[in-house]
Formats: C-alpha cells, sequence, structure tokens
C-alpha cells in the first residue's frame, strides 16, 4: 500500500514539473498546465501525508 | 524524514538536553540536516524577497554573482563559525548565553527575540491574506502601502491570523507534520511556476531568457520609492538575512545535534535551493505580473504565483505563509514563556497570535521585508560575536571563560554592554554616515568582539593571567 502510495506522490509530483515545461516548450496551452498541476497538487496533498510523516514516525533514532 | 524529529525535538516544550549538553547517542545524521535546511529556507518569505530584488532594481549580473557570492558566505559563516562551537559545547544558544552572561540578560534576549519573531510572522499572515483574497477580488496592497488601506485587507488578515492562532495554540506537532509533507511540492511549485512564467515574456530558449533576463526581469531600473541595489546589496543581504542563525549563534540549538561540526556546510542545500532557485523563481513571477499589468504598483504575492502556477500556485503562497507563520508564533511563544514560566502555554501563544495579527494588518511589514530581516539579524548578532569571542579568545586575552556561572551571578554586564554599544554604533553609522542597514552587521561585528574581550578583561581577568 505504502509503495503504492508513493508511486502516486511521485507522480504527482512530474504532474507539477512536466507541464509548465511542456508549457514552456509551446507543446500544450498555459490553462492545460494549470489544469494538470492542481491535478498534481491534490494528489499530492491525498497521497504524501500518508508515507512522509508515517516513515518519520516509525524511524528509530540514530545513534 | 529524520528532520522532522530533530526539529520537534528543538522546538519542543518538552526539550531535552536544555541544560546539559546532547550525549553521543542522540546525534544526527548529515541526512537529518540536509533536509531540514532545505525545507526551511524554501519558504513563503522566498515569495517576497525574489520579487523585491526586482523592485530594487537589480541587474541580471548582479542578482546571480551576488546570489552565489552572499549564499556561499552565509554557508561557510555555518560552517567556521556556528558549527564549531555547537559541536564542542552541545549546548542550545540560550544556556550558552546564561553560563556567559545570566539569565537577567537572556531574559531581555528572549523578550526580543519574541517580538522579533512575531513581525516575521505577521508578514507571512499577510504573505498568505494575499492568495487568500483572490477569490473575493479583495483590493492588494501596492508596494508604497505602510498603512492597510482597505477593511477587507484587515478583515482577511485578521481571519488568517486567528485561524493560525488557533492552530498554534492546538499545538505544534500537526504544522510540522504538514510543513514536512508540502516541502517537496513547493520547491517544485517555485521551479514550475518560473517555467510557466517564462513564456509570458516570450521566452522559449535559454538565449531568449538571457536576453529577457537583462532586459525584461532584472533591468537595473528600480521601481518608484525604491533604493536602487547592487552586487554588494545582494551579496550582504544573502550573507546576513539569517545572520541571526549563523553569526548570531541562533542555530547553536540545532547543530548541537550534529556529528560533526562540518554539518554546518550542509546549509548549502538552503542556500541555493531556497535562497537561489525559489528567489530567482519567484523574480521571474514578479518580472511576469508587472509585464502583464502594465503601471501595476500593486505587490501581492498570492496574484502574482495564480497568474503563473493558477491555483497550484496561489495555494502554494497559502501554505507556506502558513507554514512560515506557524512555527515562528510557536517560537515566540516559547521564547516568552521562558520569561513568564507561570503563565500557561496557550494564553502566551494567544497573546503572540493576537500581537502578530495585527501587526499582519500593515502592508509595511511585506513591503520592507528586506529592511525588517536584515534588523532582525542585526538586533540579534551580538550576542553571537560574544558567544565566539568567549569560547575562542577567553584564555588568548585572559579572562575567563562562562563568566556569569564560573562566578555563580545572575547577571554579569560586559555581554550586555558590547551588544547595547554596538547596536548604538551602528545606529551611528546608519544615522551620521548613511551605513545601509545591510552592511552594518559586518562592522558590528567586530566591534561586538573587541567589546566584550576588552570589558571581560577589565571586569573577569583570568586568575592565572592576574597572578602572573
Amino acid at each position: 500500500m505504502k509503495t503504492l502510495l508513493k508511486i502516486a506522490s511521485y507522480f504527482a509530483l512530474v504532474l507539477t514539473i512536466v507541464p509548465p515545461i511542456l508549457y514552456f516548450k509551446s507543446t500544450i496551452t498555459l490553462d492545460q498546465s494549470h489544469m494538470y498541476m492542481t491535478i498534481g497538487m491534490l494528489l499530492w496533498f491525498a497521497t504524501a501525508p500518508f508515507w512522509i510523516n508515517k516513515k518519520t514516525d516509525d524511524q528509530p533514532q540514530d545513534s | 524524514m529524520k528532520e522532522q524529529k530533530l526539529f520537534k525535538k528543538i522546538v519542543s516544550q518538552n526539550n531535552e538536553f536544555e541544560r546539559t549538553p546532547v550525549p553521543g547517542n542522540q546525534l544526527k545524521s548529515g541526512k537529518s540536516f540536509l533536509g531540514m535546511y532545505a525545507g526551511e529556507h524554501t519558504a513563503g518569505t522566498e515569495f517576497v524577497i525574489g520579487p523585491m530584488f526586482v523592485a530594487h532594481g537589480v541587474s541580471a549580473g548582479d542578482m546571480v554573482i551576488g546570489l552565489l557570492i552572499g549564499n556561499l558566505l552565509a554557508v561557510l559563516s555555518w560552517g567556521f563559525l556556528t558549527a564549531p562551537i555547537a559541536t564542542s559545547k552541545r549546548l542550545t544558544l540560550y544556556y550558552q548565553l546564561e553560563r556567559i552572561t545570566g539569565k537577567s540578560v537572556v531574559n531581555l534576549y528572549n523578550f526580543i527575540n519574541a517580538l522579533m519573531f512575531c513581525f516575521l510572522a505577521g508578514s507571512m499572515i499577510a504573505v498568505s491574506a494575499t492568495a487568500v483574497g483572490i477569490p473575493f477580488n479583495l483590493a492588494m496592497p501596492e508596494l508604497t502601502d505602510w498603512y492597510p488601506k482597505t477593511t477587507g485587507w484587515i478583515v482577511a488578515v485578521l481571519i488568517m491570523g486567528t485561524v493560525i492562532t488557533f492552530i498554534a495554540i492546538r499545538g505544534y506537532n500537526q504544522v510540522a507534520k504538514f510543513a514536512n509533507v508540502i516541502a517537496p511540492w513547493m520547491i517544485l511549485i517555485f521551479v514550475s511556476a518560473a517555467f510557466s512564467a517564462l513564456p509570458q515574456l516570450g521566452v522559449h530558449t535559454l538565449d531568449e531568457f538571457i536576453v529577457a533576463a537583462k532586459e525584461v526581469i532584472w533591468t537595473g531600473v528600480p521601481a518608484a520609492g525604491f533604493t536602487k541595489f547592487t552586487i554588494w546589496h545582494i551579496i550582504f543581504f544573502c550573507w546576513f538575512c539569517n545572520m541571526a542563525m549563523h553569526i548570531g549563534m541562533s542555530d547553536l540549538t540545532i547543530l548541537r545535534y550534529a556529528k560533526s561540526w562540518k554539518y554546518g556546510f550542509l546549509s548549502f542545500a538552503g542556500m541555493y535551493i531556497g535562497h537561489f532557485v525559489a528567489w530567482i523563481a519567484s523574480g521571474i513571477l514578479y518580472a511576469v505580473f508587472l509585464q502583464t499589468n502594465t503601471n501595476s504598483n500593486e505587490f501581492a504575492p498570492g496574484p502574482i504565483a495564480f497568474q503563473a502556477a493558477g491555483i497550484a500556485g496561489a495555494v502554494c503562497v497559502i501554505v507556506a505563509g502558513w507554514t512560515t507563520a506557524n512555527p515562528t508564533i510557536y517560537r515566540a511563544g516559547l521564547a516568552l514563556q521562558g520569561i513568564f514560566p507561570k503563565v500557561k502555554t496557550w494564553k502566551i501563544t494567544a497573546i503572540v497570535g493576537g500581537i502578530t495579527s495585527l501587526a499582519a494588518c500593515f502592508p509595511a511589514l511585506v513591503m520592507r521585508l528586506l529592511d525588517f530581516v536584515a534588523l532582525y539579524g542585526l538586533v540579534l548578532m551580538p550576542m553571537g560575536a560574544v558567544i565566539f569571542a568567549d569560547f575562542y579568545f577567553a584564555d588568548k586575552f585572559g579572562f575567563q571563560q562562562e563568566q556569569a556561572i564560573t562566578n555563580k551571578k545572575d547577571f554579569t554586564w560586559p555581554a550586555l554592554a558590547s551588544w547595547l554599544i554596538t547596536l548604538l554604533f551602528c545606529l551611528f553609522l546608519n544615522y551620521y554616515y548613511g551605513m545601509e542597514i545591510f552592511f552594518l552587521g559586518l562592522p558590528g561585528w567586530f566591534v561586538a568582539v573587541i567589546l566584550f574581550v576588552v570589558f571581560s578583561r577589565l571586569k573577569f581577568p583570568n586568575l592565572k593571567t592576574k597572578l602572573a
């Protein structure tokens, strides 16, 4: 489950960075870029909290 | 994300090792510090500082070279000044100061620190409010505004301030967790927004970017009412914007957990992601905003980010401001609780939140953020110089190290006198010689060190030296 969440989160980051680059290269429009970034944001907030802090809580202290 | 655990430990109310050195089995790896510095220095303030450089008419060359040099100096300050003392003593800044100058001076330091935190948090609440106001078509503040102009602005800020204060009262941990969640996404939003903004300036290649950088973004022409910034301004601002933390020794509290003094250099992650990439990106966003809103004097990070990155950009401004303001209010509360230990935490946090929210109504906090950040570092810097001189020069110049604890005193005057006289000296340089606030830290640091050495030599000479 955690792996799936991680994959979804990384995909969200891809949706955040790639569309603006495609817009920069004139492949998509600004509105499309904004839409993909919004989807990326929602996906990130829906998935990242379930594994980022989980990892912290479970991690043993360095010694 | 071990950095979250580290940071939680540092700001926790039940802070461990407040008055004892951090033991060896509690030390943290370099990865913890790398992540923490990257997250801490990519925050709400970055949405203001980058555009402010544009408003101050920095040229493109000065911007890039100034950022490279200034950030390097900041990293070296963490690495060579703060970290060696932190890993040698492994004590908090507050306890280290208490050992040198006594509890009463630490209380004064805490009070000033808390006030500064309130104003810093206030500016971040204002930044968030600029994004919250977008759907309500709120009239945004302008570059030259110092006072609130509309009721709508005051209402938006107060609502935002109330929500943030309430969350701060509820506790710190959830916000720290949320800050961890947004950090990687937020860093990407800065870069994405810049990519989205550039085509709006007609830029589609690197060559076109270089031309636009010189002719459209960092034109070298300041906005009306703003002074012209040179490369020296950029270098010194980059170096000293976190002066309270490195030269001012605030980060002793963090770096005391480092396994090696070399971890101080890991601050490069914060400097070159937050204070290089993010400042350049936010500068680009503001330039696009100016291009598409000709003759607009409006300065509001929310609409600026919304124009470039859509809803994601606006949300990024809200959460960036919020996650910066929240721990800052919390830290201010902790600083005040050190002075008033009997008052309940929630009451202190509520008072701090109230002061912060009221301060946030004044757009001057945002429009003059560069000056405020420089002032914040300058005011706290002399105590860092005192710690430095106490650590390195006590034996060399024949005075007692940690004079308050050595002599079992609650108050010793050399540190306080050095602090106050240094600030008067800086005020003198500013008032009579017109030296700008960004440059005062450097001469001020030398004056603070010299004064502390001289005063300590007079008041607390090393007994061995005296006998000899």
